[in-house]
């Protein structure tokens, strides 16, 4: 049976698990019968062109893993930014992992989805959020349809969050092949400021597909930086689908490293519903062997005197292929927008492939709109320079890769982050150079 | 030290090196100077181990050891030491971090542990006073938006933090007012003991009033035409290249 329709027939099945009578519950019917008419995209999609999901989609996936895996913190340590207090919302196969966890109700709310969609409390934020951002492809329509678990954070006004949030995915290979579809909810409220960092990690060579969507809303003069860490083995596979709505005065980040994985698709959308809002969406991506990582952003400027500001490097090596398809749309209305996109490569092998693509919808006249991608090789007089110091070959190489990312690295405000991103990149790179210093 | 015979060679089937023959002794400063186009520049990057160029006669010994087939890298850790006449800027490595990754990398190919940090530290402070450098010039992004004075004043400093047994100084003279002039000349001045060399290659003789020469070659055409002391140099300066070319010609 196809993915698809064993999808759509388990969801009966799905429907003797959570409570029905949620008001929840008719926004996923609804849901799964976008997905029977959409179904998931093809190549034939422009937005999908350079993108085949087929290798990801043949295996016959499990969509509910049948028991708990228990895993010890000190097993999975290491995928944790743990040198700094956070609070964490773990999930193993898509179940909570309370003894990974460190949730609060201390003033914020960050906790799960299933307590959110279910507790009578959180039913206004749920009403007024819950899949109002998203758009209503087949994808995330199919994630909808099994929604119940992921992270639910919300942060009222006036509240700078102290400590970072880490929402963190584990899978064991449990089953032999899984698909996760986690859902994650995040509301900041006005003046308020939170950082969030996201994960999903395969623990096995099993294959694993997650079709992940977060809906993230800022509130006026609210800030959100958001980092995503892709460095999952090399047969799990993410479709991450990231939605973001701004209003005025609110300033978002989204830095995604993307260095693992077997395919990685973005879809990450920022709506600016409100004047003087700045967005901001780097990425790193350096991937090798037969890897994908497909960059697919999209910011609408709905309104006057906003920013937005895109930057991803990419360095791809062996048979890696990347893509970034780059949107930005200006409406009629928002006049003195300011949007800057650059996508600049690396292929460092003759097997190697970057399609990108900037697309710019610009319908005001008033408008700084500058867009340039690069694809290049390796500047040899740099190479000559550095090792006419004594830097070997590999290493000049590691280093300018590095430095060629360094824009991306710079705009991370956790220190932690960015050691951990430099340390992965080290790795990547096969050298032992420390790069911080 | 450094002995170079009939060395031959060309970049892309284009012959630009015709024969050199040249030995620097230990404790020797050496100039090298000619019209545009001689191979001056080839003659550097050739020394220092630049892959695009390819050696089809002749042979380069650096202490009776034939280096033809080394790498760069191999060439730096043995000692050798090019200050380049258009240095490479590099946005996203600092002027520090690129020292500690250089000298290191340095260490590790003698076998000897990382130099301590405070030990670094201590070098980078006392060779950025020699060369008269702001020292949060050290932390800006490797050459990127340097003037070409800073960019040269650079190249002194990381031959400073290297100490190379033979430095080669590509047309470091270039780009430079008369302060950052007497500045560098001073800095290599101080480095010069009587176990490395020098080999200055210039345009111009100004640069050889302050760190004068033992020897002056003149090359053109790829070849080594004329040699001579000091006075060579300023034979040069007064009379230009032409009478060269002419008796070469003749």
């Amino acid at each position: 049976m196809e993915l698809k329709e064993k999808l759509i027939s388990s969801f009966m099945a799905f429907e003797n698990l959570v409570d029905v009578d949620l008001p929840v519950h008719d926004v996923r019917s609804e849901a799964i019968k976008r997905f029977e008419s959409q179904g998931f995209p093809s190549k034939k999609e422009e937005n999908w062109k350079y993108t085949s999901l087929n290798n990801v989609l043949k295996h016959n996936y499990s969509v509910f893993p049948k028991h708990d895996n228990a895993i010890e913190y000190n097993d999975v340590k290491k995928y944790f930014i743990h040198d700094i207090d956070t609070y964490k919302v773990v999930f193993i196969d898509g179940k909570y992992a309370s003894h990974l966890s460190q949730t609060t109700h201390e003033g914020i709310d960050v906790c799960l989805m299933s307590s959110a969609l279910s507790k009578p409390k959180y039913q206004p934020i749920i009403e007024n959020y819950f899949d109002k951002v998203a758009t209503k492809d087949g994808l995330t329509s199919l994630n909808t349809a099994f929604s119940c678990e992921g992270a639910y954070i919300h942060i009222g006004k006036n509240i700078s969050v102290a400590k970072p949030i880490q929402i963190v995915h584990f899978s064991t290979g449990s089953e032999a092949a899984l698909m996760l579809q986690p859902r994650n909810l995040i509301v900041v409220d006005e003046n308020s400021h939170v950082q969030i960092i996201e994960r999903h990690q395969s623990l096995t060579d099993n294959p694993v597909l997650t079709n992940s969507v977060t809906e993230i809303y800022a509130d006026k003069r609210a800030i959100v930086d958001y980092y995503k860490i892709q460095n999952d083995n090399e047969n799990a596979s993410l479709i991450d689908n990231t939605f973001i709505d701004q209003k005025r005065e609110s300033v978002t980040s989204v830095h995604t490293f993307s260095f693992g994985g077997k395919l990685t698709r973005n879809n990450l959308n920022f709506y600016q519903n409100g004047e003087r809002i700045d967005s901001t969406l780097k990425g790193v991506t350096i991937i090798g062997n037969k890897q994908h990582v497909d960059h697919n952003t999209l910011v609408h400027h709905i309104e006057p005197n906003c920013e937005s500001h895109q930057d991803y490097k990419g360095i791809f090596g062996d048979s890696a292929t990347g893509v970034f398809n780059g949107k930005v749309i200006v409406n009629k209305e928002a006049q003195k927008t300011n949007a800057f996109q650059a996508n600049n490569n690396i292929l460092v092998s003759d097997k190697a492939t970057i399609n990108t693509k900037p697309q710019l919808e610009i319908f005001a006249d008033d408008v700084k709109c500058s867009h340039g991608c690069t694809i290049g090789q390796l500047d040899e007089s740099a190479m000559f320079y550095l090792r006419s110091r004594g830097i070997p070959e590999k290493e000049a190489k590691a280093l300018l890769m590095y430095a060629f990312s360094n824009n991306v690295l710079s705009s991370v405000k956790i220190p932690e982050i960015k050691q951990r991103i430099t340390k992965i990149i080290a790795t990547k790179l096969g050298v032992n150079i420390g790069f911080d210093l | 030290m450094l002995k170079i015979n009939n060395l031959h060679a060309s970049v892309e089937d284009k012959s630009i090196l015709r024969g050199i023959n040249l030995e620097v002794k230990p404790g020797e400063v050496h100039a090298i100077m000619g019209p545009n186009g001689s191979g001056k520049s080839t003659l550097a990057s050739v020394i220092a181990g630049k892959e695009e160029y390819e050696v089809s006669e002749g042979e380069i010994l650096l202490d009776d050891e034939n280096i033809d087939e080394l790498a760069a890298e191999e060439r730096a850790h043995k000692g050798i030491f090019l200050s380049f006449q258009y240095p490479v800027e590099i946005p996203g490595v600092s002027v520090t971090n690129f020292m500690k990754a250089a000298i290191n990398e340095t260490r590790k190919a003698k076998g000897l542990p990382d130099m301590p940090a405070n030990e670094m530290l201590k070098m980078i402070r006392e060779k950025s006073e020699m060369l008269e450098i702001d020292r949060k010039f050290l932390s800006r992004s490797l050459n990127e938006g340097f003037s070409g004075g800073e960019k040269k004043r650079n190249e002194i400093f990381q031959m400073a933090m290297l100490e190379p047994k033979l430095a080669i100084l590509d047309e470091t003279d270039s780009g430079l007012d008369i302060d950052a002039l007497r500045i560098v000349a001073n800095g290599v001045n101080k480095l010069k003991s009587k176990d490395n060399a020098v080999i200055v290659i210039t345009h111009y003789q100004r640069l050889l009033d302050y760190i004068v020469p033992d020897f002056v070659h003149v090359l053109y055409d790829g070849r080594i035409v004329k040699s001579g002391g000091k006075e060579l140099a300023h034979e040069l300066e007064e009379k230009g290249y032409d009478w060269i070319k002419e008796e070469v010609n003749a």
